[in-house]
């Protein structure tokens, strides 16, 4: 096990480590000369400036060492908990997110947890519902889910509840009211996931024999469903939500720009807006982490859930 | 003669030798039960719309997209105007089918480029195998670690901003998908015996890949295409949402939904219209293809 446990870990960190890396020679390698990004995001013309000028901005900057070397040198400081300078903000990046970073944690917790409720909710519906037609309407609602955009869902929420219906805010962040539609903004493309993998899965659990030996015992429909079926049906949830995370991210992006929030999502909108390569690299680097940390933990949460998995025989 | 053998001359006229079915008919037979599904055949329909508007907007609309006309401003939707009108009193709809240029363009730019790259890794590890495999594996998974529009927002702010940048960089987040579906494909096929008889008569492992292989992974890799075009349409508006896509006079999907959104108190339509024709369009992308894989099974 604690093997297991070393080499998970190992793994883990080697993602990351590869992540970082794609992202630093994406964002240094790419045509585009850096130090003109640079200047022109501190509000500087590179054409204004006399050459001496120019290699003292470059030095500043970290530009004249070679691309290699300059890597190391921002991956120490990584590894030291130091994730450089933004250059339009003129403050240590980790202070910046450790100021927006609990505003999107907020947002990202709420939404996960109302999209297991809704998309689990759905899916146990339509397992339970006999009436036909309103079975179909329910399977085929996660589709629909797919195809909507978050942010045209986000205008629409706004629009129905906060300018039509009036009962929460449109836009800012203070108070847990605000935070309400963009959290169901972002829940639903998750849901819409959760609920057809879980449709499935009942689907699946129903042809089990032990369902079988449920009935044969006498239970009642709702029984078999709550406690043999549902346990079973749900289980791939588990590494789905790992995989989520990543979706969760990116939609935050969208939903904290829609909703004017003081986030993370929005900060690196206005990052890239502004060509703020420091703070990009430092935002893409975060947002990796917690996937990376996220699915470790599902990872290691698996075999508790399931124990079947620790008593298989390995296979060599 | 018998009942049976007079109902196979009548299936089959005796002097016609059995031929093997031209490549049409055989299309043709695998789409007759599709096109008798009326959700698909609507899907179908509002896909082909968009494509031929993409082409061809003006076939469709009497309208300047550019032209602008103040009296007219931000009317609602109407019969001359159906969805409306923006704050410059530019015809919305006619801005929707001149916007798919740029937004399908982009879309097929995109899987295009995962497609080729995808393709390419997938086959190459799946067929190789090896460290070159466990090279590539490793380079896809930490490539699925990055959220999508993150390592999208890094390649824009690296190559600049405008739809053939946001293209690319939706296109790179879709490669990993492609190179694993292609490569369990392979994998799959490897070992099936025909494989190993074209091996025996002698066909180079070029050819074999080629000509055995390739066209038998193909299925499950244009169903994921189909898909991933839907989804490349919704990354590519969500960029250009957020403002990273084309320039503001030019119609594109998601700068037209943005516009919209400094008058959604006064006037919801001209983001919420726009933005449903986008979210029909990838809802029938997305029928389609899983009608393609359900036929598929």
């Amino acid at each position: 096990m604690s093997r297991y446990l070393l080499g998970r870990i190992a793994q883990a960190v080697l993602v990351l480590w590869g992540a970082y890396s794609i992202t630093y020679f994406i964002l240094y390698l790419l045509p585009g000369d850096p130090l003109s990004i640079m200047l022109s995001a501190s509000g500087m013309e590179i054409d204004a400036l006399s050459p001496e000028q120019l290699a003292k901005a470059r030095s500043y900057y970290g530009l004249d060492q070679g691309l290699i070397e300059r890597y190391f040198d921002l991956l120490w400081g990584v590894l030291q908990g130091d994730l450089g300078q933004s250059l339009t903000l003129d403050r240590p990046v980790t202070e910046i997110l450790a100021e927006r970073l609990p505003q999107t944690l907020a947002l990202a917790g709420l939404a996960i947890a109302l999209s297991l409720v809704g998309g689990v909710g759905l899916a146990y519906l339509a397992a339970y519902v006999r009436w036909q037609p309103l079975k179909v309407f329910l399977a085929r609602l996660p589709a629909l889910g797919f195809a909507v955009p978050v942010f045209w869902m986000g205008l629409l929420l706004i629009q129905v509840f906060a300018f039509g219906l009036g009962w929460f805010p449109a836009t800012g962040s203070a108070g847990f009211d605000s935070l309400v539609l963009p959290a169901l903004t972002l829940a639903i493309p998750s849901a819409a996931v959760y609920a057809q993998v879980l449709q499935r899965g009942f689907q699946d659990v129903w042809r089990e024999p032990y369902i079988v030996t449920a009935w044969a015992k006498g239970l009642s429909r709702a029984q078999v469903q709550a406690r043999h079926a549902f346990r079973n049906a749900a289980l791939p949830l588990l590494t789905l939500v790992g995989l989520q995370v990543g979706n969760t991210v990116s939609g935050a992006v969208l939903v904290e720009t829609i909703f004017a929030r003081n986030g993370v999502g929005r900060l690196v909108q206005e990052a890239v807006l502004r060509q703020d390569i420091p703070l990009v690299l430092a935002v893409v680097t975060v947002s990796a982490a917690a996937f990376v940390l996220v699915n470790l933990l599902v990872d290691l949460l698996y075999p508790i859930l399931d124990p079947r998995i620790t008593h298989a025989p390995k296979v060599s | 003669m018998t009942v049976l053998q007079r109902r196979l001359a009548r299936a089959l006229p005796a002097n016609e030798a059995w031929r093997p079915r031209r490549r049409l008919q055989r299309l043709l037979d695998q789409a007759g039960p599709l096109l008798r599904r009326p959700g698909f055949v609507v899907a179908l329909l509002l896909v082909l719309f968009t494509l031929v508007a993409a082409l061809a907007p003006w076939l469709f609309t009497q309208f300047d997209p550019y032209a602008t006309q103040p009296s007219a401003k931000l009317l609602p939707p109407s019969l001359s105007h159906w969805f409306g009108t923006d704050e410059l009193g530019r015809d919305l709809y006619t801005r929707v089918l001149y916007g798919a240029r740029l937004s399908v363009e982009a879309a097929l730019l995109a899987v295009g480029l995962a497609l080729v790259c995808g393709l390419g890794l997938g086959i190459v590890s799946g067929f190789v195998g090896g460290r070159l495999d466990a090279v590539i594996m490793r380079l896809v998974d930490v490539l699925l670690a990055l959220p999508g529009l993150l390592l999208a927002l890094a390649i824009v702010t690296a190559i600049g901003f405008g739809t053939l940048p946001v293209a690319v960089a939706v296109g790179v987040g879709i490669i990993p998908g492609f190179a694993r579906t292609t490569r369990a494909e392979v994998l799959r096929i490897k070992t099936l015996p025909y494989v190993e008889a074209a091996r025996l008569g002698g066909a180079s492992w070029g050819r074999t890949l080629l000509r055995h292989v390739l066209p038998n992974a193909w299925g499950p890799v244009a169903v994921l295409a189909t898909l991933d075009i839907g989804a490349a349409i919704l990354a590519t508006a969500g960029l250009s949402f957020l403002g990273f896509g084309a320039a503001p006079p030019a119609a594109e999907w998601g700068t037209l939904i943005a516009n919209g959104r400094h008058f959604l108190i006064t006037a919801p339509w001209v983001s919420l219209l726009p933005g449903l024709f986008l979210v029909l369009v990838v809802f029938s992308l997305n029928h389609i293809a899983r009608t393609f894989e359900e036929v598929q099974r």
